[in-house]
């Protein structure tokens, strides 16, 4: 038999799987933008554009869209802060290194559904954990998730808590890719820890910041089940972030043609945010 | 005067003892290279001296100063890793330039030094290059020069050239014992190969299971090895051993009825000779030892015969053109001088009196 008959064939699983599931579904979304969303005896029609210009008028993404894009600028960053903090931190020897590497995992393994409760007990008004220990300390009560101003920051640090166990594990793992040589070799020229980390821990470690970075950008803007357990995008939208919005209209309001172009967009940002990285940023980066 | 002076270091970790009580000092300008096979506490020792490990017990002195708690460049100590230990993510430059940029250097002190440095070592060429575009001796030579540019006034060296193949060995050997000598610089070297420590240095050190063996010129340790250890060690073909035992009037090979080699007792004790000290001769020859042929080596110029004297073999060093054939009963002789007599239970050399036999005869043969 033909290799390339043999070679397709033993892709054949896969492709069916991913082709069904994914990149039908995801062409036939773009088809679906460009269309009217069907009602009982009204049929889908062509409408170009139409879908788009509303868009671009509707508020509501917009507002969407900058929280979404507030929420990434702030959770990335940080989730990447701590997750290289604690990395550092238990990676040094120190006793019960096993345990604290466990405990910083243990939020990755809970089910966001889960977490989302235990925050929502942290965060409830007056007798929520915060509330108490704020009220300690002679502090007003603060509804943390009724609030427009608070509610937004309250998921970021749900996001950062979860994501930064699960980020640690591949620092962790980088940071042991590091020959200890490197390390001797600065000690021997008398560098200092701020030095060592910025000229030879930092750089090491660039490959993994990349690939955390861009994966918790693309998690960012897929977040969708901790808007719904925790705010159901309130208060006044003030929680609303892109793929929340796309699943409201889509499965509230029952637009799906106004759905389609909203994935449609989040699509493109999301494959643009892709190819940035394998295009741009793998060049500038040191891979050993 | 001394520019590194180790007294009575021990270091151990928890039962393990890797070095036990050494002492020894390096003299300004001189290569002193700690010897040993895997194990010995040469690098560990090494990395004492550095300050990369603290000791359990003594003190190391650099240039008359006692340098504890200090650590590379703040002891002035610089150092070349086995693995290099290159920062794969800069370029060669900024490699060399490390250490200076880390201390906060003038940048302009930082460029003249960087020049001399890459003129010296042949890298002018290669400076904008990162590490994984070089190649090991390329490497090797980036590393030397990052030890070099502080101009600490010692340089240590762990095993630097055992990445390297046999020829480029050969060559950076001679270039660094070149350079260690046009600078003046105070090199310690660790190796387990003892042609590196044979032909570079001024001052081996021959470490053992922590401790030192012996220590010396290396035509001290090559030509009056002080225990068995140093002389299997020391040498490029390994020295033959023949046990001794007591004959009829002195010392004869065991298990021959071979000349008298000494007069005083044999048995207990081991014969050592270097395959370049004997002499493969016809068996008719008098005053030579009967022996068989049993395997030759071909090494272009020379070749190393192995032949049997009793139940032991020796080896025998001979010019390529004078091969004997296997199989061939000759006659192996040497000049008694060339005999190292070593206690066989303690290892330890024994001063032989050659007097009553200054050369070996053929003078008890029995059938």
């Amino acid at each position: 038999m033909n290799i390339h008959i043999q070679g397709w064939l033993l892709a054949l699983p896969a492709v069916v799987l991913l082709a069904t599931f994914t990149h039908i579904p995801a062409i036939k979304t773009v088809i679906d933008s460009f269309f009217s969303t069907p009602h009982g005896t009204r049929p889908a029609r062509f409408i170009g554009l139409t879908q788009y210009h509303s868009l671009v008028a509707d508020p509501i993404f917009w507002r969407a869209f900058t929280n979404n894009l507030l929420y990434a600028l702030i959770t990335v960053p940080l989730a990447i802060a701590f997750a290289l903090a604690m990395a550092l931190w238990v990676n040094g020897k120190i006793s019960g290194r096993a345990g604290l590497r466990l405990a910083f995992f243990t939020p990755t393994i809970l089910p966001m559904v889960a977490a989302a409760n235990i925050w929502l007990f942290f965060y409830t008004q007056d007798y929520g954990l915060l509330n108490q220990i704020g009220r300690a300390f002679g502090f007003a009560s603060v509804n943390w998730l009724g609030d427009p101003t608070t509610a937004l920051p309250s998921l970021m640090a749900v996001t950062i808590w979860k994501e930064a166990g699960f980020f640690m594990i591949f620092y962790l793992a980088a940071l042991q890719q590091v020959p200890p040589d490197l390390y001797e070799a600065a000690r021997m020229e008398n560098a200092g820890r701020w030095q060592v980390f910025r000229r030879i821990t930092w750089p090491m470690v660039m490959p993994t910041t990349l690939f955390v970075g861009i994966n918790a950008l693309i998690n960012a803007f897929r977040v969708v089940d901790q808007v719904i357990a925790m705010t159901g995008g309130g208060p006044d939208n003030a929680t609303t972030l892109l793929l929340f919005y796309i699943y409201q209209v889509a499965f509230t309001f029952w637009d799906l043609g106004y759905a389609a172009a909203l994935s449609t967009v989040l699509l493109t940002g999301l494959a643009a945010v892709a190819l940035a990285q394998f295009f741009l940023l793998d060049r500038k980066v040191h891979y050993r | 005067m001394h520019s590194v002076d180790v007294r009575s270091i021990t270091k151990s970790w928890g039962v393990t003892t890797a070095v036990a009580d050494v002492s020894f000092a390096v003299r300004q300008g001189h290569l002193t290279v700690l010897l040993g096979p895997s194990g010995c506490g040469k690098s560990t020792m090494l990395r004492m001296i550095a300050g990369l490990e603290e000791p359990t017990s003594g003190t190391i002195e650099i240039g008359g100063r006692d340098v504890a708690g200090l650590t590379g460049a703040a002891r002035g100590v610089a150092m070349v890793f086995q693995s290099y230990a290159l920062f794969p993510h800069l370029t060669v430059s900024d490699n060399i330039a490390f250490g200076l940029s880390v201390r906060g250097a003038p940048k302009a002190e930082i460029a003249t030094r960087l020049a001399k440095v890459a003129s010296l070592l042949g890298l002018e060429a290669l400076l904008a290059r990162k590490p994984s575009q070089l190649s090991g001796g390329q490497q090797q030579r980036v590393a030397l020069g990052r030890a070099l540019i502080a101009e600490a006034p010692v340089c240590l060296l762990d095993e630097p050239l055992s990445n390297l193949d046999a020829q480029l060995r050969q060559d950076l050997r001679r270039e660094i014992r070149a350079l260690q000598q046009r600078l003046g610089i105070t090199m310690i070297y660790v190796t387990h190969d003892q042609t590196e420590a044979m032909s570079m240095a001024d001052d081996v050190i021959l470490m053992r299971a922590g401790r030192i063996e012996q220590q010396g010129a290396p035509a001290e340790l090559y030509d009056r090895p002080a225990t068995l250890f140093t002389a299997r060690f020391i040498g490029g073909a390994p020295m033959s051993f023949l046990d001794l035992d007591d004959g009829a009037s002195g010392a004869v090979i065991a298990g021959t009825t071979s000349p008298i080699l000494f007069a005083g007792p044999g048995k207990g004790r081991v014969l050592g000779l270097r395959p370049e000290d004997v002499t493969v001769d016809s068996a008719a020859a008098p005053g030579t030892f009967h022996a068989v042929v049993t395997a030759v080596e071909y090494l272009g110029g020379e070749a190393l015969v192995t032949c049997r004297i009793g139940e032991r073999p020796i080896l025998a060093r001979v010019r390529g053109k004078d091969v004997p054939a296997v199989g061939a009963a000759v006659g192996v002789h040497w000049q008694p001088s060339a005999a190292h007599i070593f206690e066989a239970s303690s290892g330890k050399r024994v001063a032989t009196e050659f007097g009553s036999a200054t050369r070996p005869k053929l003078h008890t043969v029995s059938h």
